[in-house]
């Protein structure tokens, strides 16, 4: 290989440090209005009136939307359509999107928005995921076909009383998460734009172009064919901008209704409410062993605090589950997982969407079976490897694993062995372990197509062009198609341009999450480049009388390869192909194989073609005066399957560690008994700057996938798991405390203290 | 209510004097995005928070979002878009092209901003007064240590190429 596995550039960084790079905001069109939502003030309340009377009254207003206007309900999963663009009769949490006003500019329509008048008459209502289970609490979102669940999972692998039955040692508990949201640097917008011949536009910064595109056909009653959904790249998302919101539905009306461009771009606080990121779960934990240290059986009991919306919480219900079987094998495992709405903003996928929470209980309860069974939590974890090539207890099929290295490297580079029991009181180390999917290996409307796919063009300039559905959020996307081209045609970098997130000019990619992209993408467009490489050789050894095989692609050049100095410039050779074969274009396409998964139902659901893992060792001081935790290194060993470019994913490790360390210290998505968010800011909540976080050393280990495009698994999501527990376990070792809730603040962290003082 | 009164200022943004009308209540950000269609610099808060509409003004880091267009009137602006010199990348940008220390790339520009104030005051800064310089630049991408890497590297290539001249 040339290029694969070398620290190169990203193909779109000169736009990125030059303030090229056109966003979302950055784009403005002739005659744009701009748009505002009127939100409910209230958690639940139902609307009896909406006079938009005085707001259309104020110069420069030119339209008013309301829930009448798209009375139709839509949601990411097809089974929970469970929201309307705009309220049509109750608001279901304080933020809910009533109304929208589109005028000549931002300011006109924020001080019209404020002039719609709503009569609301309000709702009892329910904040805490267990009242909401019980009998008489009110209904939230009358969708659920059973109070207020939004989904109940109970799936059991195994004998679990026999495998219990043979358990010498028990740690059973009770865990907390909080949750926490995305944050990312770019808010929300979307612009929409009507055109006379009665095509609709609509660019929007979101990480799931297709299905925002079949929602709008759906909610609008257009034909998709219709509509066009352009995705400019995104300025970060993981997993807040992976399903339809308010503000684009809204902007495609207003659009349709003025004949005018619209454009919508949240307020920070709205990007709060907006939020669908990590679930609070409520965990209950028993996990046993053997007095060798072999793992038995694991049985959990979860609470999910959903908010208003479904969103992806079906899946989350399930994952939160499912991802547990890994990399530690179990002889038997139950899980009992319940979804319920609340009147919050919803929760969704936050980067390791539904598993970085259970994956917490489970790292602290390994930490502490260790404990009781006076193992190092290292060797513990070693003596419950999953065997090469087997099968999870649910039936998940595992083939490259590079688990045990990633164990090896962290504790090598971390010291371990020095450290581990070892620091004086007040400073510790904890390791923690997890797997993650590579892309989910099913669509989320069930169908038999092509989950990713690309077009490649050849022109005779030697230029090649990749048309992908594939979404660029920051991760590198745009980069692996480039890095592949280059890599199977030969062509240099400046020769490649990639076109992505557009649904008019590039085929069908599902979108960038469940961390499918390179996976599925990576795939595809090595399958079709690889059928326009063999063309292009052929019609190389037809001219110079060898075997296709003997000739290389490379480096601009096309060339023999037992002599290199026989050579054409790589635009030569399209040129003899083209002549040979007609116009040259391709395309390439991929499935995920169907035989990775069990049979029962929920068997697809968390099912991928292959699973990255990873360790990390953290290490802590805590000063036991003020109860603060400093987290002063992360070791993060990660196995990708293979690093297309290490440089990028050094970049995923890092920052996925970040925000996992973010979540353990720093962050808390909380609400006021009201229901309003308890600090919408970035200054109120809290994420880590440049002085806070640690430092972060990372560790690439590969194993070679045998379904990734040259070996390779994802790097986006897995690595955040460990932060964690990892922390919490360091904790442990510093200062000999457990801390089973989340976050670790000085105020938690010097009660458990106190609490062991008294002990 | 009353039309606003507009005033007219003027400011030299990177190197070119140009003459805005605005109203009193309009902050240097929307002058610089929206009427200058100088889209680089990001609006990620509007509440001075996030450090992403980080602007020099005057040689001296400033929250765009946070400042009114009129403060700036008779000053220097300098933003992402006048950090390369013609084609040629600052040694920051080459930088964060190396490092990989653009991920989004939406933090990128006040990033660049606050490190070409921070190698003007201090041209061999420590990884600690690096840290100290960018901490009122959020990123939510790249956990930051690409970016320190960068930084640091810029500062010996500039330091390089100053003593090379």
């Amino acid at each position: 290989m040339n290029l694969i596995g070398k620290r190169l550039p990203r193909s779109d960084s000169a736009e990125r440090v030059t303030g090229r790079t056109r966003y979302t905001d950055d784009l403005s069109f002739p005659g744009m209005l701009h748009a505002k939502i009127v939100r409910s003030p209230h958690p639940h309340a139902r609307i009896l009136q909406i006079d938009p009377t005085r707001a259309l009254a104020v110069p420069g207003v030119r339209a008013v939307v309301t829930g009448k206007d798209m009375p139709t309900r839509y949601g990411i999963l097809p089974w929970t359509h469970d929201e309307y663009p705009l309220a049509v009769d109750r608001a279901l949490y304080v933020g809910d999107a009533v109304a929208a006003v589109a005028a000549i500019d931002e300011a006109t329509a924020t001080r019209a928005a404020e002039l719609v008048d709503i009569q609301w008459e309000v709702l009892p209502f329910v904040l805490d995921p267990a009242e909401a289970l019980a009998e008489g609490a009110p209904k939230v979102n009358d969708t659920a076909r059973e109070g207020n669940v939004t989904k109940h999972v109970e799936l059991a692998f195994g004998d679990l009383d026999a495998a219990m039955g043979r358990a010498h040692v028990f740690v059973e508990g009770d865990y907390s998460f909080h949750g926490s949201t995305h944050a990312a640097i770019e808010p929300h917008c979307a612009i929409g734009i009507w055109e006379p011949a009665g095509v609709l536009t609509v660019y929007s910064a979101t990480q799931v172009p297709h299905y925002l595109h079949r929602e709008l056909a759906h909610v609008l009653g257009l034909g998709a064919d219709r509509i066009r959904v352009v995705q400019p790249p995104v300025g970060g998302a993981f997993g807040g901008k992976s399903e339809p919101f308010d503000l684009e539905f809204c902007v495609a009306k207003l659009a349709m209704i003025t004949g005018r461009p619209v454009k919508i771009l949240y307020t920070r606080e709205e990007v709060f409410y907006a939020h669908r990121g990590r679930h609070p779960m409520r965990m209950h934990m028993r996990v046993g062993a053997t007095r060798d240290g072999k793992l038995t059986a694991c049985d959990a009991r979860t609470l999910i605090d959903g908010g208003a919306y479904a969103s992806f919480g079906l899946v989350t219900t399930y994952y939160s589950g499912q991802l547990l079987a890994a990399p530690l094998a179990l002889d038997a495992y139950r899980f009992r997982s319940t979804r319920v709405y609340t009147n919050k903003p919803a929760c969704g996928p936050k980067r390791g969407h539904g598993s970085v929470q259970p994956r917490f209980a489970f790292e602290v309860t390994i930490d502490k079976l260790a404990e009781a069974l006076a193992l190092d939590p290292i060797e513990l974890r070693r003596r419950n490897l999953l065997a090469p090539g087997s099968r999870t207890v649910n039936e998940l099929a595992i083939r490259s694993n590079g688990f045990e290295e990633c164990l090896r490297r962290v504790e090598m580079a971390s010291g371990w062995k020095d450290k581990f029991g070892k620091l004086p009181r007040g400073r510790g180390v904890g390791v923690a372990g997890s797997f993650y999917i590579s892309g989910t290996n099913y669509p989320i409307y069930p169908n038999e197509m092509p989950q990713s796919a690309v077009q490649l063009k050849v022109d005779r300039s030697g230029r090649v062009t990749v048309f992908a559905g594939t979404s660029e959020i920051g991760q590198g996307a745009d980069a692996m198609l480039a890095l592949i081209v280059c890599e199977e045609l030969g062509v240099e970098p400046e020769s490649v341009r990639v076109v992505t997130g557009d649904t008019d000019l590039a085929p069908v990619d599902l979108g960038a999450y469940s961390s499918r992209i390179t996976m599925m993408a990576g795939n595809a467009c090595l399958r079709g480049a690889r059928s326009l490489a063999d063309r292009v050789r052929a019609a190389v050894a037809k001219r110079w009388e060898c075997s296709p095989k003997q000739v290389a692609l490379a480096a601009g050049r096309a060339m023999l390869r037992e002599d290199t100095a026989k050579q054409v410039p790589i635009a030569e050779a399209f040129t003899w192909a083209e002549t040979d074969e007609g116009t040259l274009g391709a395309v390439g396409w991929y499935q995920s194989p169907k035989d990775v998964h069990g049979t029962y139902r929920g068997g697809t659901i968390g099912a991928s073609p292959a699973y990255s893992f990873t360790a990390h060792v953290a290490q802590v001081s805590v000063d036991v005066e003020t109860g603060e935790v400093h987290v002063e290194r992360i070791w993060i060993a990660h196995d990708c399957g293979r690093a297309l470019n290490p440089v990028i994913v050094e970049g995923q490790m890092e920052g996925s560690a970040y925000m996992g360390f973010a979540e353990a210290i720093f962050e808390e998505h909380e609400f006021r008994a009201s229901g309003l968010h308890r600090g919408p800011s970035l200054l109120d909540y809290r994420i880590p700057t440049t002085l806070d976080t640690p430092e972060l050393e990372s560790l690439i280990v590969e194993s070679i996938d045998p379904e990734g495009p040259y070996g390779a698994k994802e790097a986006g999501e897995g690595p955040l798991h460990p932060s964690i527990p990892a922390i919490a376990n360091a904790i442990h070792d510093a200062v000999g405390i457990r801390l089973d809730a989340l976050p670790f603040t000085p105020p938690r962290v010097l009660r458990a203290l106190q609490e062991k003082t008294r002990c | 209510m009353p039309e606003p009164r507009l005033e007219t200022i003027t400011l030299t943004v990177n190197g070119d004097v140009v003459r805005v009308a605005v109203a009193p209540e309009r902050t240097l950000v929307e002058v610089l995005r929206y009427d200058l269609g100088l889209t680089g610099t990001k609006q990620g808060c509007d509440e001075g928070d996030c450090g992403a509409c980080s602007v020099l003004l005057d040689g001296r880091q400033v929250l765009s979002c946070i400042t009114l267009a009129v403060e700036a009137d008779g000053c220097r602006v300098d933003t992402v878009e006048g950090l390369a010199q013609g084609p040629n990348l600052h040694p920051l940008q080459e930088a964060f092209v190396r490092h990989g220390a653009a991920q989004c790339g939406f933090c990128t520009p006040g990033m660049l901003v606050s490190a070409r104030a921070l190698l003007e005051r201090d041209p061999a800064p420590t990884r600690d007064a690096i840290k100290h310089a960018l901490s009122g630049n959020l990123c939510r991408c790249t956990g930051y240590t690409k970016i320190i890497d960068a930084v640091e590297d810029a500062a010996r290539v500039a330091r390089e190429r100053a003593g090379a001249r």
